[in-house]
């Protein structure tokens, strides 16, 4: 076949781009790694899981890193945040695609396209002034963890909602027409049919919510107290571990730098799983 | 029975999430309406945000997107061209490449702004400026660039292909000549959308372009960007409300601006969605 310069010219240069796209999760791996690494070393592994507390010092000696409060409240934040935008995800979606008159359904897809693209920090601003006194007036002091959860909730919603409506759009025609053929009802159709046909696009989008609640920084940050304890109510402040990372990073210096970093790597680590999960989780569909 | 009371569940959720937005987006309109003005839009913040406007601060939002679009969009589109045009979905590179583009994707905006501080604030001593933030924003936004740019890639039918490798030319021509035009309408999705997300980011910035709300003067000064003055408002200055839903709601205009272009460019050029997430 026929080559000109400019081909092989064309081709090294986009081979560049490539190779700099792709290096980027490698690059923010290794610094990630890098300055992790003062910590793992003078502080170790187990210190973050078995301290008595979280007092972090410039040197491993004076400080307390226990970060397991921290993990325990984003976990919490996250499982309810997921427990209660899950439903409301695939429903909103079902009400899209069977229940709602075609131009409504069309209104009501802009409007979670809007929601997703609302910024966290206007979520956490909005949680501040509207959410938190009103839980306060119930339960003081409102910057709790059912705080963080319902805001979070708002957040993930959009995720599930827009992933349950592509896997929704997947699903055969001629099962649809079938069920309609066999006399099925509404929901005899969707719970027969419809959700276990789609059951791994619903799956992916809940991991990938999972993904999005658990690396939430600025609204958990605003809204959940920040006091790292481990919460004993719903009602109970709560520190995450990104909420951590960005109230500490402005003043740490050597080994506490260096253990926000460790905890930034467990975050990355989560991440990554949750990637692989959802990649599993669409690879098995598509041979299935 | 079940089938009244899904019915009823399905559309009690619509109505509950509706009612959410509405009551989200009514009140920061509400609130943040009353202090929206021209000379908001351009005079610069006094008294730590309390008073004043954001002036300064849209420039330094401005010059953050110029450098995460300017240097992303060359990348993004290089890399896009090699996984849409060049590669099959076999092969190994391409397939390193999709997958760590997905992880990338991923990756929580703190850690963007962690590793932004390590590398380019610090590593190759840029120190909190725009420049960094800006930097680091590319990073993030080039998954949506790359996918984006892709699909419309991939959109164009192949007849195209084979007509001008007919005609004897040269694969640059085609790419420049048929490909690149026909497909620039998804790179300007793209485009749109990783501008609302860099527009939106918050944490990535706070420790990479800084908090400074002074007007910059070179892209080596540190910047402060819209959503950064909304959380340090609300979070550190007492009394900085008012302005705080202010910026707010000018943070939202600049959103749905963008994203209304980004649907009407869609609308028009777009017969299918090619954006799923």
């Amino acid at each position: 076949m026929y080559r000109s310069y400019r081909d092989q010219w064309l081709l090294w240069w986009i081979r560049g781009c490539a190779v700099l796209a792709g290096m980027i999760v490698l690059l923010i791996a290794v610094f990630l790694l890098l300055e992790s690494l003062p910590a793992l070393r003078h502080i170790g592994l187990s210190r973050f899981f078995t301290d008595p507390s979280w007092h972090p010092a410039a040197t491993a000696a004076q400080g307390r890193f226990n970060l397991v409060p921290m993990l325990a409240g984003t976990l919490l934040a996250m499982t309810g945040a997921v427990a209660i935008a899950t439903p409301l995800g695939i429903g909103s979606a079902l009400f899209c695609h069977f229940y709602a008159p075609p131009l409504l359904a069309t209104a009501y897809r802009r409007l979670i396209e809007l929601l997703a693209g609302i910024p966290s920090v206007v979520y956490g601003f909005w949680g501040l002034v509207v959410l938190v006194p009103l839980i306060a007036r119930w339960q003081p002091p409102g910057a709790s963890l059912l705080a963080g959860i319902l805001i979070l909730s708002v957040m993930v919603l959009p995720t599930i909602t827009l992933v349950a409506d592509a896997a929704f759009s997947n699903v055969p025609r001629e099962y649809l027409h079938g069920a309609a053929a066999l006399g099925l009802s509404r929901w005899g159709t969707i719970r027969g049919i419809v959700l276990p046909t789609a059951r791994s696009g619903l799956l992916t989008g809940m991991i990938l919510g999972t993904g999005r609640a658990i690396g939430e920084t600025m609204a958990v940050l605003m809204v959940c107290g920040n006091v790292v304890r481990m919460p004993d109510s719903l009602f109970d402040p709560v520190r995450t571990i990104t909420a951590n990372i960005a109230l500490e990073m402005a003043y740490a210096v050597d080994d506490h730098r260096s253990a926000l970093f460790v905890s930034g790597l467990l975050l990355m680590v989560m991440v990554i799983a949750l990637v692989a999960a959802a990649d599993t989780v669409s690879r098995r569909d598509g041979n299935g | 029975m079940a089938d009244r009371l899904a019915t009823i569940f399905v559309w009690s959720a619509a109505l509950l999430v509706t009612s959410v937005f509405l009551w989200l987006l009514g009140g920061i309109v509400w609130s943040g309406a009353g202090q929206l003005s021209w000379s908001f839009l351009i005079d610069s913040p006094r008294n730590a945000g309390r008073a004043g406007g954001i002036g300064p601060i849209l420039i330094s939002t401005g010059l953050l997107l110029l450098v995460c679009l300017g240097v992303s969009l060359p990348i993004g589109l290089g890399t896009a061209i090699l996984l849409a045009e060049f590669t099959s979905s076999t092969n190994r590179f391409g397939r390193l490449v999709r997958w760590s583009l997905d992880v990338l994707a991923g990756v929580p905006s703190i850690l963007f702004g962690l590793f932004g501080n390590a590398f380019f604030c610090i590593f190759l001593g840029l120190g909190f400026s725009i420049l960094s933030g800006g930097l680091t924003l590319a990073c993030m936004v080039l998954p949506i660039l790359i996918r984006s740019t892709e699909a419309s890639f991939r959109s164009v039918p192949d007849e195209y292909r084979l007509g001008a490798a007919a005609l004897g030319l040269s694969r640059t021509t085609t790419l420049l000549r048929l490909l690149l035009p026909t497909a620039i309408p998804g790179l300007i999705v793209g485009l749109v959308l990783g501008t609302g997300r860099a527009v939106a980011e918050t944490a990535a910035l706070i420790f990479t372009s800084g908090y400074v709300d002074r007007q910059p003067t070179s892209l080596l000064d540190s910047g402060r960007s819209l959503s950064v003055h909304v959380y340090d408002l609300s979070m550190n200055v007492a009394g900085g409300d008012a302005n705080a839903s202010a910026t707010a709601l000018v943070l939202i205009l600049l959103l749905l601006l963008i994203n209304g272009t980004a649907s009407w460019v869609m609308g028009r050029w777009l017969r299918k969605r090619l954006i799923t997430i």
